[in-house]
């Protein structure tokens, strides 16, 4: 199955009007030492077939029943309307709004993006998004170093995995050096980066402190502390957060954070094995020439109507080329009107309901397994969404459990040795009570 | 120059739809000072209380249970609810149907917008992608949940080896410039590990790149020396072997260039880079002209990024997602990002011989790498395996297309833009008079030196015509370019049409160049004051003065 | 406004800034030559006060709409007055270039550096502008 629209006769037409014989002709300029040998793809399919093909690959998924991953995704109810409003292919099939006088609705929607991310974080600027969550975090440890003319970073471990792993990737190219501000893992500890440790690790040289809250583990961090502690070390605060939590926890503008970023796949993006997501990334206006990024700016048209264009481009890489702030060149446009779509649909009042179900299901989850004495919280201290809970041979068990049709969190040993036999278990709006006694009954039968 | 000389335009009579779906605007709801509102924003739509999707109460057990655990303490609360939009459902969808229709996209018309190949983007893939197996699948699911998962990305970066002739493929990278990224990284790790990392510090462009590779060399902490194009537009071969020296860690050609031009010379261009020990990236960007018929990876270039979203036909989403996937050579292949896809048990032949014919292989298991598998690698570039959503449609579209279907889509764009430059040569200057490829790129020089229109009048009045403008002002080595990639998916008809529009503004350009300063007349918004956005941002939405936000409600726990 | 004037009191450098020598201290600027050329001026960075320049040397950013082109230095000395009102109104730089317009003042280093630049007329030369 092709898409052209070409008859022979018409192809026939074009090639005489060109003044060349045979299409081949075309391809001279290719010399022929390197002209390719093979192209050993399968046979064209017609739609049915490649519907029975992907069917096929689907279908080799199995979707839990039950799950408690979480871990940096997760699962939310997407309203219908948010599949809705992106499906337009109006949105879909446009390109980076380069002509604003026929792109009013992806840049308008884009302002109104910015317009939510800003009131959700309490941040004076938001971007127009970056890849995911990770790499805005990357982008945003690069944007202090270029903001404090420093080159060395402190990262909590309370990070997610995932974004230290991309954040040394990243500090790689340039050679901006990182040091690890531990998480307190210690028995009877609280899973977050102590304000002590952090001021230890942070000195003159240092550009930003980078923490997440909630963290990695589920536990909240006293962001306020580490803020004074970075500022005091003319370092600036990247603070990580999720979302959805921003319903019920102090906005990072509040806390003092300098730059925040968040993974946005929680707002209306389904979990899709990892992506398409969209990274959120918001700042004080004060630096935000050295932001990374598409911005989208209001503005009025010859004819005095109220319009919308992308703005401060002298940042970016088609103007400043190597002296650009960054490379980033897409947004994830699409996914950014996903979370924007989610946002209104949920509203205040119906994103409270979602963090108020996740943070009441987890701690359900906990006292259940708690009083049913399978499993003991591994820190101490307040947790938001998200659990780490301690179990004999927990490895074993979660793999016991796979067979009945259910994912018991995520274990946390695989990025920590001291944090054996300890899942991570998240609760969403979608995480019902007879999903939890399930859970426990699963977990009495399977010692 | 700029685009926001203001000169006068005479509003288009009788509102500014021009979708031809019937206007649901208002002429326009006026605000203070003059100004008026196409749409309102969202936050001018909001009414206190109003709603529309409401979530279930937890249980009073599961309440009950969750008050013996700690609660969030009262200084890491948010003392105040952010001020969303409140809305009901059917304003939400009348908002952004509205929005909708004042942008133009693909499925509305011809968009010839070059070095962004806009083809069909066909809804197959789509049906695909939303397919709940895939939607559904979370990316640290164990691999016994995601074996569906796991061997579409083996396949497609099968595919993708297949039509590059590279050794591996990594998925990764999100987007082209991200592949960018990851490929230079690469470089740099592959210059280390031979004891050159030291001393290798430059990366060579050439003059008529996109800026994303010298943004790129800089990013990874390279310095950009700019290599400056021929008379014919290829590289200039002398220039670019006095440049190539020790210090040099690669050279980044888009090929075919963003002239539209294939490097005739480009064995060459690979052996001196060599020769010189560094080590030749292509940018895939303009891949969609050359299917099956030049493999970057057979002729010699150590690394490429394909863009799924250009060539194979995932819609671009009005900026992204999009998916940049980096081919690298056998020397290269132990530096790319990890997690690969692996085939973990099974014959890799007899996998592929299957999934040719829809069938799964019984014995087949398929893995993610370990995150420490491979000491060589950089590391990974994104969280998890990248764009999977972009993953599912390039594979349903390669597999629609098999590989009659691809040539042939290189085959027709070529010919496109070649019939494009032959029709169109008349009427304006064609810096490069030589068979093209994708693309073709204009010059706007003769209209602005004769008659003071510029290429951007030139985009704007296309605009009126319902035509999406060609890129404009780039190359940046062609004064007043014209970047012209009409696709393989454009009938006949259509480049006919747009041959029609462009003669017709030339000659427009000739008689009445007051007119065509002052289009687009009928979109829904003139051209906008862009220095004034620029000189005073206004980044956000200012919420009136008193717009309090309301209390945080109860926050149990 | 008007492209082509060059006031005759003023030294020029080749990369289009002017210098107002006021008895050891100078004002420097860009030209309107160059002001029109980058079209649209939407943003300066400045530098700061006490920044020492070196001749030709790059001391700030001008950018446009669609452009970002360094400032340099037409001759060397210390930063002792930057134009605030740029930072609000980077639009003085089009419509008032050799006047609200100026960049900065600094206090000359080497009057002899001063002879290393043009005079009205070479400098319009050297745009071509007829």
């Amino acid at each position: 199955m092709t898409y052209s629209p070409h008859t022979d006769a018409e192809r026939a037409r074009m090639l005489e009007a060109i003044g060349v014989g045979s299409v081949d002709d075309l391809f001279d300029d290719v010399p022929p030492a390197v002209r390719a040998t093979g192209f050993g793809l399968p046979p064209p399919l017609t739609e049915q077939e490649v519907r029975a093909e992907l069917g096929r690959l689907a279908g080799r998924n199995r979707v839990p029943e039950i799950s408690f991953l979480g871990a940096g995704v997760y699962r939310h109810l997407v309203p219908a309307v948010v599949g809705e409003v992106i499906g337009r292919s109006e949105f879909a099939t446009a390109y980076t709004p380069y002509q604003p006088e026929v792109s009013q609705g992806t840049l308008q929607s884009i302002y109104e993006f910015q317009s939510l991310i800003c009131e959700l974080t309490g941040m004076e600027v938001a971007s127009a998004s970056h890849y995911d969550g990770a790499t805005a975090t990357a982008e945003a440890a690069l944007m202090a170093c270029r903001l404090t003319r420093r080159h060395r970073i402190v990262v909590s471990t309370g990070l997610n995995p995932e974004y230290r792993r991309v954040l040394r990737t990243y500090c790689s190219g340039p050679g901006v050096e990182i040091v690890e501000v531990p998480a307190d893992l210690a028995e009877g500890g609280s899973g977050t980066t102590h304000a002590d440790a952090a001021r230890q690790a942070l000195g003159d040289s240092i550009a930003c402190l980078v923490a997440q809250q909630p963290n990695f583990y589920g536990q909240l961090e006293p962001m306020s502390e580490l803020a004074e502690a970075a500022h005091g070390a003319g370092a600036q605060l990247v603070a990580v957060v999720e979302p959805v939590s921003l319903a019920l926890l102090e906005p990072p503008g509040s806390y003092g954070a300098d730059i925040v970023t968040a993974e946005g796949q929680p707002l209306g993006i389904p979990a899709s094995f990892g992506g398409p997501y969209v990274g959120l990334m918001a700042a004080r206006m004060d630096s935000v020439r050295q932001m990374p990024g598409r911005l989208v700016g209001a503005t009025r048209d010859v004819r005095n109507q109220r319009g919308y264009v992308l703005t401060l481009q002298a940042r970016e890489q088609h103007i400043r080329r190597e002296k650009a702030a960054s490379n980033i060149c897409t947004n994830q446009a699409l996914c950014a009107l996903a979370a924007t779509a989610y946002l209104i649909a949920v509203g205040p009042e119906g994103l409270r309901e979602v963090a108020v179900a996740g943070t009441t299901q987890v701690r359900h989850i906990a006292a259940a397994l708690e009083a049913a004495g399978l499993a003991e919280r591994r820190f101490t201290g307040p947790y938001f969404a998200e659990v780490a809970l301690r179990m004999p041979r927990a490895t074993a068990r979660r793999e016991a459990l796979l067979a009945r049709g259910m994912v018991a969190g995520y274990p946390l040993e695989r990025d920590e040795a001291a944090l054996a036999d300890t899942l991570l278990l998240a609760a969403t709006e979608l995480t019902t009570d007879d999903q939890v006694e399930r859970l426990v009954d699963a977990l009495q039968a399977t010692p | 120059m700029s685009v926001a000389d203001t000169r006068p335009a005479a509003a288009a009579p009788g509102g500014s739809d021009t979708s031809g779906r019937g206007s649901a605007f208002r002429s326009g709801t006026p605000e203070g000072d003059g100004v008026t509102v196409v749409e309102p924003l969202i936050f001018e739509h909001s009414r206190p209380g109003r709603r529309a999707v409401r979530f279930p109460s937890p249980s009073a057990a599961a309440r009950q249970a969750a008050a013996s655990q700690p609660r969030v303490p009262d200084p890491l609360r948010r003392r105040a609810a952010p001020r969303l939009p409140e809305v009901s459902e059917l304003d939400l969808v009348r908002h952004f149907n509205r929005l909708s229709h004042l942008n133009f996209a693909i499925d509305l018309g011809f968009y010839p917008l070059g070095s962004c190949t806009m083809k069909y983007n066909p809804k197959v893939n789509e049906w695909a992608a939303h397919l709940p197996g895939f939607a559904d699948s979370h990316p640290l699911d164990p691999a016994p949940l995601s074996q569906g998962s796991l061997e579409l990305q083996w396949l497609l970066a099968e595919l993708l080896k297949e039509v590059s002739g590279f050794a591996a493929v990594s998925l990764q990278p999100a987007a082209g410039a991200h592949g960018e990224l990851t490929g230079m990284l690469m470089a740099r790790a592959y210059h280390a590990s031979r004891g050159e990392g030291e001393q290798r510090t430059t990366v060579l462009v050439p003059d008529s790149a996109h800026g994303t590779n010298p943004a790129t060399a800089s990013m990874v902490g390279y310095a950009t020396v700019t290599i400056r194009s021929n008379e014919r537009g290829g590289i200039d071969l002398q220039a670019l072997r006095e440049a190539l020296g020790p210090e040099t860690a690669a050279l980044m050609i888009t090929n075919p260039s963003t002239l539209g031009i294939f490097e005739d010379q480009i064995d060459q261009v690979i052996a001196a880079v060599h020769e010189a020990g560094a080590l030749a990236y292509m940018d895939g960007a303009n891949l969609n002209a050359i299917l099956g018929r030049f493999r970057a990876g057979e002729a010699g270039f150590d690394l490429m990024h394909f863009n799924l979203h250009k060539t194979f036909s995932t819609p671009h989403g009005g900026g992204g997602p999009g998916a940049g996937p980096v081919g690298a050579s056998d020397r290269m292949a132990p530096f790319l990002p990890t997690p690969l896809p692996l085939l973990e048990a099974g014959d890799p032949e007899e996998v592929r011989r299957n999934a040719w014919r829809g069938r799964s292989t019984p014995g087949g298991r398929f893995a993610l790498e370990q995150p420490d598998a491979r000491p060589t690698s950089i590391g990974k570039v994104r969280a998890f395996t990248g764009n999977f959503g972009t993953h599912v449609r390039a594979y349903a579209y390669i597999r629609s297309n098999g590989a009659d279907g691809l040539r042939s889509v290189s085959n027709d764009a070529v010919l496109a833009a070649n019939y494009l430059r032959v029709r169109l040569s008349d009427a304006y200057e064609l810096p490069y008079d030589r068979i093209c490829k994708h693309e073709v790129i204009f010059s706007g020089r003769r209209q602005k030196r004769a008659n003071g229109v510029t290429t951007l009048d030139i985009a704007k009045a296309l605009l009126d015509e319902g035509i999406h403008p060609p890129t404009i002002y780039f190359p940046l080595i062609v004064d007043e370019a014209l970047m012209i990639e009409p696709t393989e998916t454009e009938s006949l008809e259509t480049l006919e049409r747009f041959v029609e529009v462009m003669h017709d503004i030339a000659r427009r350009a000739s008689q009445d160049p007051a007119a065509l300063r002052a289009s687009p007349r009928h979109t829904p918004v003139g051209r906008l004051d862009e220095a004034g956005a620029a000189r005073r941002p206004d980044l956000r939405y200012r919420f009136p003065d008193g717009a309090d936000s309301a209390p945080a409600g109860p926050t149990e726990p | 406004m008007s492209s082509t004037s060059v006031p005759a009191e003023l030294r020029y450098s080749k990369e289009h800034e002017w210098v107002r020598d006021e008895d050891g201290r100078a004002t420097i600027g860009i030209t309107s030559y160059a002001a029109d050329e980058l079209g649209d001026i939407v943003f300066v960075e400045l530098p700061d006060v006490g920044a020492r320049l070196t001749q030709f040397a790059a001391f700030g950013v001008v950018e446009s709409v669609k452009a970002v082109s360094d400032l340099f230095a037409p001759l060397s000395g210390e930063v002792v007055e930057v134009n605030e009102a740029l930072r609000t109104q980077p639009e003085l730089l089009n419509q008032d270039s050799y006047g609200e317009g100026w960049i900065a003042r600094v206090s000359i280093g080497n009057p002899s550096e001063l002879d290393q630049l043009l005079d009205a007329d070479a400098y319009h030369e050297l745009t071509g502008q007829p």
